[in-house]
């Protein structure tokens, strides 16, 4: 079986981590509820009629996934795969409001051309004019889970060498002001600001020097807490690693109840780790997890753990192998082993 | 280590034409269509449009599937846990926990059914409120996990009408490689406001039933359904004694990178889709006994299928048929459901027919099959293709 290996990692955030090489050195403070990504400037990336017709997740997509195989100085991959909890939720939101605010008449086609989750893998295809596999999911805060463990198969079995995944999900107008209702409603509900963004990375079987490599990947629908310690401890045995070896730990804690699922690990399993967490800075959104992962190897890349996200005590220890841990609301849990080749 | 055969072990389907799988095989025996004119939903396009819809009122699902009244559950998700239910019934499964088991759907719009009737309700009404969670697309997946018992792996695929046949390819391709044993594919689709303005805007909706493969088509019908396959690992699949329904033997995903909403000239994607697919089967064309055809009857997916087809199979082209006349498009369903009628084909050795076809298209002449026929079929090649270019294909095998 072959192996897994990260090219490229590119993030757009709510923090200047798509222009700036200064590594979450200078941190924005959101106090607002939800919060819009820092866009780049999409003229260096998109013909302006193609970009006129492109929503703000589309086009953090096809920025992030652009500078993507930039970086892993690749033209063309072989398959496409991308993850989006909401999909292309402000232009399904334009669509529904026009059929409702005119009663189903005077209606144009292009926001519900443009609505559908698969808009993003088609729109980096159709640019690449990529002809190979091309798939989206769409499954909540496992979607980019789920494009990972995709591509991560397609290498394995040599159906693909290089592999462009993302994970995408804008902010829209309407829905979120609704979701964020209810968890107002809620005494011990998520914490951190809404946010958006797109993270893309390439993926290949190619070793390189200094590379990371992604050990291992798997995801749960639903642990109870006290099967957690159990599931972890499989997870590391089946890639032959004991709690030891795990240098850092990076969570998703976004401040709701459910939170105690991470305190098992930083309370008990991995008190000697470095254990940081990132949504006070992105935000929480279905795919934030893929920004978990883009940290992940630039921590790994740099040797370096930004100020802002860690939170316990600074290591010296040199970072060989990290482990991502997230979960949404008690469920869909995801498992990511990362390594320092 | 050799990768195991992937077996189907059961099939569940709701749809235009049946609420099981025999009913399904029932309608397509009796070529009996099942779109009409639409009858669920209010739309001012009623008098322009035929559709497939399921013959079952929200209600009857809710209480056939005893849920509590007051149950979030979208249209979507009710086909859908009909359809997986129906499907583990028949695979005589009875605790999915024994073996690694996962459950990937699939579905274009989601809870969208419950979100464009309460959308404007939801700042003040408590009981549209519930419907706020249900809207994404992985809402249905989760439910239908959370009742058959799954707790493994779980996603949802969403490329518009390529959807559940991906599903179905990476089912196959996670049992082949080992990382799980039993596998529930599919997918759900219901009809909404949306999509049917969407499609009426893009002008391919047929005011008639649809006619896949005419030279005079005149667009397509929307319709809804669900429809999943169990897949085992075939050793699994004879340790449990479960019968062999038939083989998942090849699968090809491409994309047509030529247009967000059309189809190329030549059908580039859906060529590659078919190519790849044969290849993963090692099978030549000449080994397909029939193909079930994407088939919209849209001016633009029937000629560059046809293109394609010919592609591939030259002037030696299989007994081919869409079915797409008796169950309208169903969208993200409709590639499982016709892999169930594709199964269907291979346990009943008949090719179901193309229904209302009368001339073939200028440009590439293919007759499709019209009656029923009874014939030897060892290996079926079914297509889906979406929007965004998403072009896949499966070969299901006998043996």
């Amino acid at each position: 079986m072959r192996n897994c290996y990260i090219h490229s990692a590119v993030s757009i955030s709510l923090q200047h981590t798509f222009d700036s090489e200064d590594f979450l050195a200078d941190i924005i403070i959101h106090n607002s509820k939800k919060a819009k990504a820092i866009y780049p400037n999409y003229k260096d990336f998109i013909s302006t009629i193609a970009a006129r017709r492109m929503e703000s997740g589309v086009k953090m997509g096809v920025i992030a996934a652009t500078k993507a195989l930039n970086l892993a100085e690749l033209n063309q991959p072989d398959a496409i795969i991308t993850g989006t909890g909401m999909g292309c939720i402000a232009d399904t939101e334009k669509f529904l409001n026009s059929i409702i605010d005119n009663n189903e008449a005077y209606l144009t086609p292009t926001s519900f051309i443009q609505s559908t989750h698969n808009t993003l893998s088609a729109n980096i295809a159709l640019i690449l004019n990529c002809h190979g596999y091309n798939n989206t999911y769409a499954h909540a805060s496992l979607s980019f889970e789920s494009a990972l463990i995709d591509a991560k198969l397609l290498l394995e079995q040599e159906e693909a060498n290089h592999i462009l995944v993302g994970g995408t999900d804008e902010l829209g107008n309407e829905f979120v002001d609704y979701v964020q209702m209810i968890e107002a409603s809620n005494d011990h509900g998520i914490n951190v600001p809404f946010g958006e963004g797109a993270s893309f990375t390439v993926l290949s079987s190619e070793k390189k020097p200094n590379t990371i490599q992604l050990l291992d990947i798997t995801t749960e629908n639903k642990i109870s807490n006290d099967k957690l310690k159990h599931k972890i401890k499989s997870f590391l045995d089946d890639n032959k690693l004991n709690f030891h070896d795990i240098d850092a730990i990076i969570l998703g804690n976004n401040g709701d109840t459910f939170d105690y699922y991470y305190e098992q690990l930083t309370s008990s399993l991995f008190v000697h780790a470095s254990q940081i967490h990132y949504k006070h800075l992105i935000g929480e959104f279905y795919t934030a997890s893929a920004f978990g992962f883009w940290l992940g190897i630039k921590i790994l890349q740099k040797q370096h753990i930004p100020k802002a996200v860690l939170k316990n005590v600074k290591s010296t220890k040199p970072i060989k192998i990290i482990l991502i841990y997230n979960q949404f609301k008690g469920e869909n849990h995801s498992f990511i082993l990362l390594k320092k080749c | 280590m050799t990768s195991p055969r992937v077996a189907i072990t059961g099939m569940g389907i709701i749809s235009a034409i049946g609420n099981t799988v025999e009913e399904n095989k029932v309608s397509l025996f009796a070529c009996k269509s099942g779109v009409k004119t639409i009858k669920n939903i209010s739309t001012i396009h009623a008098g322009q449009i035929k559709v497939g819809e399921v013959k079952c009122t929200n209600e009857t699902l809710i209480s056939q599937l005893q849920l509590s009244s007051d149950n979030n559950f979208t249209r979507t998700a009710l086909l859908g846990l009909i359809a997986a239910k129906e499907a583990v019934k028949n695979a005589r499964i009875l605790d999915n926990s024994l073996y690694k088991t996962g459950l990937i759907s699939s579905t274009t719009v989601g809870g969208m059914d419950k979100t464009e009737q309460h959308l404007k309700q939801f700042k003040t009404s408590p009981e549209s409120q519930k419907y706020i969670s249900s809207h994404h697309a992985s809402d249905s997946t989760k439910k239908m996990a959370d009742y058959l018992g799954i707790t493994d792996f779980t996603t949802t695929i969403s490329t518009a009408c390529s959807s559940s046949t991906n599903a179905i390819m990476l089912g196959a391709r996670l049992i082949k490689s080992g990382k799980l044993d039993r596998v529930i594919v599919g997918g759900t689709d219901v009809l909404s406001k949306f999509t049917i303005n969407g499609f009426k805007t893009l002008m391919i909706l047929s005011d008639e039933i649809c006619k896949p493969f005419d030279e005079h088509r005149k667009g397509l019908n929307l319709g809804e359904g669900a429809a999943y396959l169990v897949l085992e690992a075939e050793h699994i699949a004879k340790k449990e004694k479960h019968s062999i329904l038939a083989f998942v033997s090849g699968y090809g995903n491409a994309n047509d990178a030529f247009h967000q909403t059309a189809s190329s000239e030549n059908g580039q994607g859906a060529y590659l889709a078919m190519q790849k697919a044969l290849d993963v089967a090692q099978l030549i064309p000449e080994q397909i006994d029939y193909i079930n055809a994407h088939g919209t009857a849209t001016a633009n997916n029937d000629l560059s299928e046809s293109i394609a087809i010919k592609r591939i199979f030259g002037e030696k082209v299989p007994n081919f048929s869409s079915t797409k006349a008796f169950t309208g498009h169903t969208l993200a369903a409709s590639g499982a459901i016709e892999a169930v009628y594709s199964v269907l084909a291979l346990q009943e050795q008949t090719v179901f027919p193309n229904l209302n076809f009368k001339s073939k298209i200028k440009e590439t002449e293919l007759i499709p099959t019209t009656e029923i026929k009874k014939t030897k079929i060892k290996h079926v090649l079914s297509n889906s293709f979406g929007f965004g270019g998403n072009c896949s294909t499966i070969i299901f095998s006998k043996e």
